[in-house]
């Protein structure tokens, strides 16, 4: 009964805390607005849900398996500057000579802390820390059954600073992280059976540390309209926001140390008042990541906006 | 999936319902980035969203770095989503535009831009 009344109190502290003041919203770093990248994390806190988010691209493995991805991800901001995340993806796996596999990957976690907002400079810095739960996905679709620790660190940057000399330039803004991500198992192994002689054999496969990094580059043209140059250009035009995103990875050791893979995603994305939507094309960088092209596309819902007076708050805290 | 299908559909309807969100600029007079003939007598900024005006204002400096504005930042009688905020006869030169508003959600947004005017005729040069 105790925990009762201290959790109701807790929840209407929260509620009141919730109405009585103002906070800032998802992406926001003085006139900079920061739209939720698709294929990098965001470096920002917000009350945000991607639902969905699709890719397909024919992958390396098997001759050419096509792998075709449905994810969500939902974030919460438990205050101003600290946010928790639930990401899930449910894939199809089809090689081209064999049947369709499909199945949930790990359950993802994530904690995200802003440790900077530069209103003036358009520069926000977080730390971030990932969690993909082991065993909770199926091992259909090659989810590990080993879980994954990646901490690291988030940043954006809008040029708005820039002189005026170059203003044109201003509407750019770099966003990209970097992280290290841990296994909790250097080593896995795993037993197979040959189909033509029955013979078993058991297959170890190593577990490096991989770096994680990437980077968006992006050119709001609702930037350049409303802070350098109104070029009258009208929906759906006035929102859109080209970028190039690049998604890395560079295994640290164990045998695959400094084997870099990746994508380059050029596309843009369309940031409305409640919702943006974004497409972009997935080019693989090297061989070694594959070598077909592919297409992922989000639509993201910014909950602050849509629930500005509950479920869009900070659960605790806020700016007065 | 129908639960998934009923919860997306909520939020859209939510979405549509509550026409409430961050403000952005979706309208400046001067526009932003122009250049004038002669100097206005306000600046007129609509926003996306309703204003707060008790929160909100609209500042115009000269390039030198002094407010030229009147300081009487206020809505629009006729549409809440404009702010103005009155300008004495301002001569040749350059002039910023800061703006921060609160949304009537309490959204905060805030940006600025500059304007030109370059060939008044009958005011002090600046």
């Amino acid at each position: 009964m105790k925990h009762l009344l201290l959790l109701s109190w807790l929840v209407c502290a929260a509620i009141q805390f919730g109405v009585a003041s103002r906070v800032d919203g998802h992406g926001f770093a003085g006139a900079r607005f920061f739209p939720a990248t698709l294929s990098t994390e965001d470096p920002f806190t917000a009350d945000e849900l991607s639902l969905p988010t699709i890719s397909t691209i024919r992958t390396s493995d098997d001759g050419g398996t096509r792998e075709t991805d449905l994810s969500v991800e939902i974030a919460k901001r438990i205050t101003p500057n600290f946010a928790l995340a639930f990401g899930e993806t449910f894939s199809a796996l089809s090689p081209p000579d064999g049947e369709t596999v499909s199945g949930f990957g790990n359950l993802e976690l994530g904690a995200k802390y802003q440790i900077l907002e530069s209103d003036t400079h358009e520069t926000i810095v977080s730390l971030g820390l990932e969690a993909e739960v082991g065993g909770t996905g199926s091992s259909s679709v090659d989810a590990d059954s080993f879980s994954t620790w990646t901490p690291g660190i988030l940043f954006g940057k809008g040029f708005g600073d820039l002189p005026e000399g170059v203003r044109f330039l201003k509407p750019f803004a770099l966003t990209g992280m970097a992280g290290l991500a841990i296994p909790t198992s250097a080593s896995t192994r795993s037993a197979t059976i040959d189909e033509v002689s029955g013979a078993r054999a058991v297959e170890f496969e190593r577990n490096p540390d991989v770096l994680e990094w990437g980077f968006a580059l992006e050119y709001s043209i609702p930037y350049l309209q409303s802070q350098v140059q109104d070029m009258h250009w009208h929906a759906p035009f006035d929102r859109l926001i080209p970028l190039v995103e690049f998604v890395l990875e560079t295994p640290l050791n164990r045998g695959a140390g400094g084997q870099t893979t990746g994508t380059i995603n050029p596309g843009v994305i369309w940031a409305g008042q409640h919702v943006q939507f974004g497409v972009e094309t997935i080019i693989p960088i090297n061989e070694r990541t594959g070598n077909n092209v592919g297409v992922i596309a989000q639509l993201h819902f910014y909950l602050d906006d849509l629930f500005p007076h509950s479920l869009g708050r900070p659960l605790f805290g806020g700016k007065p | 999936m129908k639960q998934t299908g009923a919860f997306l559909l909520f939020m859209m309807l939510a979405g549509v319902a509550r026409l409430e969100a961050h403000a952005f600029l979706q309208q400046a007079k001067p526009g932003v980035g122009s250049t004038v003939q002669a100097s206005p007598n306000e600046v007129k900024i609509r926003f996306t969203e309703r204003i707060e005006p008790a929160l909100s204002k609209i500042q115009v400096f000269a390039a030198t770095g002094d407010e030229v504005d009147k300081r009487d930042a206020h809505l629009d009688r006729s549409d809440p989503a404009i702010l103005i905020v009155s300008l004495p006869k301002l001569g040749i030169g350059t002039y910023k535009v800061v703006w921060r508003v609160v949304s009537s959600d309490t959204h905060v947004a805030e940006g600025n831009f500059t304007f030109h005017i370059r060939s008044a005729k009958n005011v002090r040069k600046s």
